[in-house]
């Protein structure tokens, strides 16, 4: 059974993020270039020199900045995977109902569209992605809020898709609330030198492309299991 | 219905492997996503940003 997930998550994971790295170098990074430029100082903000300059692109070519984004993108997703592959596999051992041998690639894509919701929407409802530059609260603070968001989504999601009485449902409703009721953790003045045009076009490109990952990840994870599933029973 | 208990039961300890692999999906993430190391944080800089991990 591990073999079967630890498989099925890495063919799946290596996919959704060579396919999501690849939607991220051609629609998020140039507006990550963008905003480094605004970071770094040498387009200012309301600046005298280059406010004209708007359309800066910045057409430099690193290899290795994005083989290695690529590279991070395909180990983000085989840990997403990993997590996911396994949840469908506890899933069909734990289901009595329907059809218990296969997750269906429909029913894949929404376990990738709660995944995305659970990792990335959720998170970015109160921390949006946050471009190079921007002003934000400290570190450890944010990365602790974040991963009580992810895990109190995750459950309150799995509590709804597989919950059966009301009480579940409320339970479920005030997991996904309560992070957002308690509230991220803001910055104490908001001074980022970055246009807030940029900002919020990065955040909208960055869960677009996230989206499809996660879609993509929810596909061919359910597809490995069943063709793994196939193979060694 | 024979089979059927006894393939349930036997489900009971298929627990473990999948908290071992989800571990192993923590550990990834947390290194590739959170772990702070200068070098780490250089190379895996642009995906934690677009990926939405809180960066820096």
């Amino acid at each position: 059974m591990f073999t079967r997930v630890v498989i099925s998550a890495l063919f799946a994971g290596c996919l959704a993020g060579l396919i999501g790295g690849v939607l991220q170098l051609f629609f998020v990074q140039p507006v990550l270039l963008h905003a480094e430029l605004y970071e770094s100082g040498q387009l200012t903000h309301f600046g005298s020199s280059s406010a004209a300059d708007t359309h800066h692109t910045d057409s430099t070519f690193d290899l290795t900045r994005d083989l290695l984004s690529l590279g991070f993108s395909m180990a983000i997703y085989v840990g997403y995977g990993l997590i996911m592959t396994a949840l469908m596999a506890f899933r069909l051992d734990n289901d009595d109902t329907i059809n218990p041998s296969a997750i269906s690639p429909h029913q894949g894509i929404i376990w990738g569209l709660a995944g995305f919701i659970a990792v990335q929407f959720a998170p970015g409802f109160g921390l949006p992605p946050e471009v190079p530059g921007v002003a934000s609260a400290s570190l450890e603070a944010r990365q602790i809020w974040w991963l009580a968001t992810v895990v109190a989504t995750a459950f309150g999601i799995w509590l709804i898709a597989f919950g059966r009485t009301p009480v579940v449902f409320g339970l479920a409703i005030l997991l996904i609330l309560a992070p957002h009721v308690i509230g991220a953790p803001e910055p104490q003045i908001l001074q980022g030198p970055v246009p807030p045009e940029i900002a919020s076009h990065f955040a909208a490109r960055a869960l677009g492309v996230g989206m499809a990952a996660w879609v993509i990840l929810g596909l061919c994870s359910s597809y490995f299991l069943a063709q793994s599933h196939s193979d060694t029973d | 219905m024979t089979n059927h208990t006894i393939s349930r039961s036997y489900s009971r300890n298929r627990l473990l492997p999948l908290i071992m692999a989800i571990m192993l999906g923590v550990s990834v993430l947390a290194v590739a996503g959170h772990a702070q190391s200068p070098t780490l944080h250089g190379a895996a800089h642009d995906t934690r940003h677009a990926t939405g991990f809180p960066c820096h």
